[in-house]
């Protein structure tokens, strides 16, 4: 089971809660996937999203600050780019939350397989008495 | 990956939904999800875990607790709660709190066993107290069956895996 970090220090893991905060919207999702296509600067995504440029920029610091974006300085627009690690780990949970049930669910079948057949042979044993 | 058919699914704003299907009858899996000696063979986690602890006093307002211990790095993780419901064997109804508060606050878990021609369908129904957090993880990718542009990102996102695997 993975244990959320909730403080956050360069070498350590992102920070899951503001990962997945970030990733709740659906605005901001779309705003991702936009930016997978390539970089973009506040202006180039307001048009397309038919919100206001605060609105978007808002939603810029929340990404930035989950680690999942990341701004070029060296540009007068700061145009905005995609960074994969944070985002990565945030699927990785779903997928070991997923796997640490499956694994405890594999076992629980073997275990009723056991069960079923002991009690098949209790069966047999009282018919076997009549 | 594999045959199973497991779903695990947001629903809402704070539930998170198991589900999955035990060839066996209903009584048997309410058994094995209720009675110590059988839990303590399946609910491990991940690899490597041990179950040290498990109590259950299988009655309303009864408590359960499980610990589970790494024996390799001797780290320990327990978790417990209290019963609300019982319908013994179609559903009962528990509260859950982790020591370590790998999600912030509790839960309260439903579960229910609907046995038809002899297999039982389980539901877990997960409901996370108010949490902004808790709420992202379950709104987050599963829900909208990702939109195409998340699928791309995830596509990004395993490229970047590879390339870190060759070590560039």
């Amino acid at each position: 089971m993975v244990i959320l970090q909730h403080s956050r220090s360069q070498n350590s893991a992102y920070d899951l809660d503001a990962t997945f905060f970030a990733l709740a919207d659906p605005t901001r999702r779309a705003i991702l996937a936009r930016l997978v296509d390539g970089e973009a600067t506040v202006n180039d995504l307001v048009a397309p999203f038919n919100i206001s440029q605060p609105a978007i920029s808002k939603h810029l610091k929340v990404l930035e600050r989950a680690g999942l974006i990341s701004a070029s300085l060296d540009k007068q627009k700061r145009p905005r780019r995609i960074e994969a690690a944070p985002l990565e780990e945030a699927v990785d949970w779903l997928e070991k939350y997923r796997e640490l049930w499956e694994g405890n669910y594999k076992r629980l079948d073997a275990l009723l397989g056991v069960m079923k057949t002991e009690n098949k042979n209790k069966k047999k044993k009282i018919g076997g008495k009549k | 990956m594999s045959n199973s058919d497991l779903k695990v699914a947001a629903r809402g704003d704070r539930e998170l939904v198991i589900s999955r299907t035990f060839d066996a009858p209903a009584q048997m899996v309410f058994d094995a999800y209720t009675k110590p000696e059988l839990l303590r063979q399946w609910l491990l986690g991940m690899d490597g875990w041990t179950m040290t602890v498990c109590e259950v006093d299988l009655r309303v307002g009864g408590r359960y607790r499980y610990v589970w211990r790494k024996e390799k790095t001797n780290d320990e993780m327990g978790m417990g709660g209290a019963f609300q419901e019982i319908i013994n064997p179609e559903k009962f109804v528990a509260t859950e709190q982790f020591d370590q508060e790998w999600y912030p606050g509790g839960a309260l878990s439903t579960i229910t066993f609907t046995e038809t021609d002899g297999k039982t369908f389980l539901q877990n129904v997960m409901q996370y107290d108010t949490n902004e957090a808790r709420e992202a993880v379950l709104a987050s990718p599963m829900e909208d069956g990702l939109a195409p542009g998340y699928d791309r990102l995830e596509a990004l996102v395993t490229n970047e895996k590879r390339s870190a695997a060759k070590g560039e």
